[in-house]
């Protein structure tokens, strides 16, 4: 400690997916980040500041990424911002459990003019699995700093940002053992250099330039056909006569990562069956693996609305009806119509709709345990057959249970899916997943409509909603994506102890979502259906939404919805879903949900009519936030007007078709 | 089963991932398929040489095998495209 104010660092932290790279991040930094998007991409960016010794550290998170070729978006931005930003030192988080294959992003590293720390991490799983890793001679078979850490119980982290600190004070002194490509590509990669010589666009480094175009990544060979069309021409001639180089190369890579580990790993004796191996042989096989699924998300429900729901009736009876009163009798002296915007517009929608949050946060945490001890890619590939049928794979299942929660986030989560088009029909296929909102009005209208068979109805309500889906979703691959398919390749990670601070993370990224919406979204969207219910004249039986309703009321009537504010309900559970309850609350005249709404409701339905009306509900098209996300994640207006669309016309054809079925019945 | 003794002269099929048993050993022969697919199968570690461990195999949709100290799903199709050599157990 010197006392003196110092240049910050710029510290870059890159790994492949499951090394516990984001718990790293997460114990440096502390709450102290800032999360955003990567300028122009759909690739979450994560920054933190901190200070090491007095030294003011800028840490940038860079995606989880298996390699640094152009496969992937996030793979792009990662070497995009190695190469254009210069960190001062990067950091390599792998996993000791599984160093070889985590010791391949070293390798593309090192082909950059980069400093690098290697942090050794999960010292602690590699034991148990019997694997035992010596630091220090791995540190001296690569010639760059090793650190050995255990990061989720915070174990050697101040000794990583002391190794930074000593590498960015020295940087000359670097000189690891830096992978080279085998003998046999040895002179074409020479030629491929000197044909490029001088056609480099900065910043790329020449050397790395080279070896990029041999290994046949794309976008580096776009490059040089926009800089240099005629270096290009020679190049591509070369190039084409060697299509085998990147396999070749990779397997050089492997051989340079065989030289290095070799003395400092020590591999149990072949054959040992482990806890992972035990416990997959339930999780991930066809039949049982399919059955404690369905067991696990069963209980998952079931816990989130029984402890969660006490909570949320507690929230909407106690609280938001005593604010909506206190606000009242505050305001009782202010012109009536800025009592009406704030006790009904504002507080009774988006607030009614924020007592929802006990739900999602015990469903998130519930999936966070699941998706941190390691079974959500157990889950996606016992899925995985099921989601060919869609020309889908494992993968897109992940966004579609998060949509369980709230539709927001899965939209989101649907990143995680590689292939655009794949991408594509799950950001379609996500939003008729029910979320909280939709199953929370299911809940609370059922058992006034179907009486002792609510249960029954209800869970039949769900299957008919992911069935429709799988309908959709096969129908589309047939149609519009004429059965193409896409490459199931993913990791199933060692399974371990769930760490708190990683899921209290989950929960607090997918339900900030919700809350933001809340606050912005659904508010103005709140204010502006209140203003139409009351203008022009404060009569809501004369207003503008009535108007509305009675216009539509021609087409509910082919649902047996003939009464408009059954219209008007459906219309605003566009601000969000949930809000169906709060405009049957205002339409009726009832005091507020609980107050025999549900059965004032049925009087009005007959039981066709009101299955019809749940149905529709349920498939209506997406709410106001969602179609927001769906515009910003799939970068085009034409797939979020399709995606409303299509969910608008299969709501009223479904709706129609249940209603005239039942009433034959 | 197919692997009698009389069988082993003749030429033998080559065999892909998707075909070797739970248990059973293999080594990377060769990948066939796109570059993007090799570009990302490579990267986990299926590189020419490397050992191969099935974990998982029921004849029918995705399997599990471990490849370079971790486990890695594929797709029947995508175990398809890579060959390996069976190894007789140590």
């Amino acid at each position: 400690m010197n006392g003196q104010i110092q240049n910050p660092l710029t510290v870059a932290l890159a790994g492949q997916p499951n090394v516990g790279k984001s718990t790293v991040f997460n114990m440096l930094t502390g709450l102290d980040q800032h999360v955003g998007n990567w300028p122009g991409k759909t690739v979450e960016q994560k920054t933190g500041e901190f200070a090491h010794h007095d030294r003011p550290i800028r840490l940038v998170d860079l995606p989880g990424t298996y390699s640094l070729t152009a496969n992937s978006e996030e793979e792009r931005v990662a070497r995009d911002y190695l190469i254009r930003e210069r960190p001062d030192v990067v950091i390599v988080v792998v996993n000791a459990a599984a160093l070889e294959r985590n010791l391949y992003l070293l390798a593309e590293l090192l082909a950059l003019p980069v400093r690098v720390v290697v942090g050794l991490n999960m010292l602690d799983v590699a034991e148990q699995q019997g694997i035992h890793v010596e630091p220090h001679v791995l540190e001296a078979a690569l010639g760059a700093p090793v650190v050995p850490l255990v990061a989720c119980r915070n174990q050697g982290l101040g000794e990583l940002m002391d190794a930074v600190e000593r590498l960015a004070a020295a940087p000359g002194a670097f000189k690891p053992n830096r992978p080279a490509i085998r003998a046999a590509h040895r002179p074409v990669l020479q030629e491929i250099h000197t044909l490029i010589a001088g056609h480099v666009p900065r910043p790329y480094p020449e050397d790395w330039f080279a070896l990029k175009l041999l290994e046949g990544d794309a976008e580096i060979t776009d490059r040089l056909r926009q800089a240099a069309p005629e270096a290009w021409e020679r190049v591509h001639v070369l190039l084409r006569q060697h299509e085998d180089a990147y396999l070749d190369i990779a397997g050089g890579r492997y051989e340079w990562i065989g030289r290095m580990v070799r003395a400092a790993v020590v591999h149990p004796r072949a054959g040992a069956v482990t806890l992972t191996d035990r416990l997959d042989r339930i999780a991930t096989h066809p039949l049982w693996g399919l059955a404690l699924l369905v067991g696990i998300f069963g209980l998952v429900f079931w816990l989130t609305y029984t402890v969660a729901l006490p909570v949320v009736n507690w929230l909407d009876g106690v609280v938001v009806s005593g604010l909506s009163e206190g606000l009242r009798t505050i305001l009782a002296a202010a012109p009536g119509w800025l009592s009406g915007l704030i006790v009904d517009g504002i507080t009774g929608g988006a607030g009614t709709v924020l007592t929802f949050l006990p739900i999602l946060v015990i469903f998130f945490a519930a999936l966070g345990v699941l998706e941190d001890v390691g079974y959500f890619a157990r889950a996606a590939y016992v899925m995985d057959r099921f989601m060919h049928w869609m020309g889908l794979h494992g993968k897109s299942c992940l966004p579609m249970f998060l949509g369980f929660g709230c539709n927001v986030p899965a939209v989101m989560g649907c990143r995680i899916v590689e292939d655009r088009r794949a991408r594509l029909l799950t950001i379609l296929l996500t939003p008729l997943v029910p979320c909280t909102g939709r199953l929370a009005v299911i809940t609370f209208l059922a058992p006034a409509f179907f009486g002792r068979a609510a249960m029954f109805a209800s869970w039949g309500l769900v299957a008919v909603n992911l069935i429709i889906l799988a309908l959709i979703g096969i129908a589309i691959n047939r149609l519009v994506f004429k059965g193409a398919y896409t490459a199931f390749i993913m990791e199933m990670p060692l399974y371990h102890l769930p760490n708190a601070r990683t899921i209290g993370l989950f929960v607090w990224h997918n339900t900030w979502a919700f809350v933001k919406k809340a606050g912005t979204i659904i508010l103005v969207a709140s204010v502006i259906v209140w203003g139409l219910s009351t203008l022009p004249g404060g009569d809501v039986e004369r207003s503008l939404l009535a108007g509305l309703g009675r216009a539509l009321a021609p087409v509910g009537r082919l649902m047996g919805l003939g009464d408009w504010r059954l219209i008007v309900a459906l219309l605003t559970s566009l601000v969000a879903k949930e809000n169906t309850i709060a405009t049957l609350g205002i339409l009726f005249g009832a005091g507020g949900p609980g107050s025999g709404l549900a059965q004032q409701v049925a009087g009005v339905l007959t039981p066709p009519a009101a299955l019809a009306f749940l149905v529709v509900q349920m498939l209506f098209i997406p709410c106001v936030a969602t179609v927001a996300v769906i515009r910003q994640e799939t970068g085009v207006w034409k797939w979020t007007a399709l995606s409303v669309a299509l969910q608008l016309a299969l709501s009223l054809a479904v709706g129609v078709t249940v209603y005239q079925v039942g009433r034959l019945l | 089963m197919q692997s009698s003794a009389s069988k082993r002269q003749d030429q033998v099929p080559p065999k892909t991932l998707s075909d070797l048993p739970v248990g059973t050993h293999g080594v990377v022969r060769g990948l066939c398929g796109g570059r993007e697919f090799i570009g990302r199968v490579a990267v986990l570690g299926f590189t020419v040489g490397a050992k191969v461990t099935a974990i998982q195999n029921y004849g029918r949709g995705p399997i599990i095998v471990a490849v370079r100290d971790t486990r890695v799903a594929l797709g029947r199709g995508e175990a398809a495209k890579i060959q390996v050599e069976v190894m007789r157990d140590t």
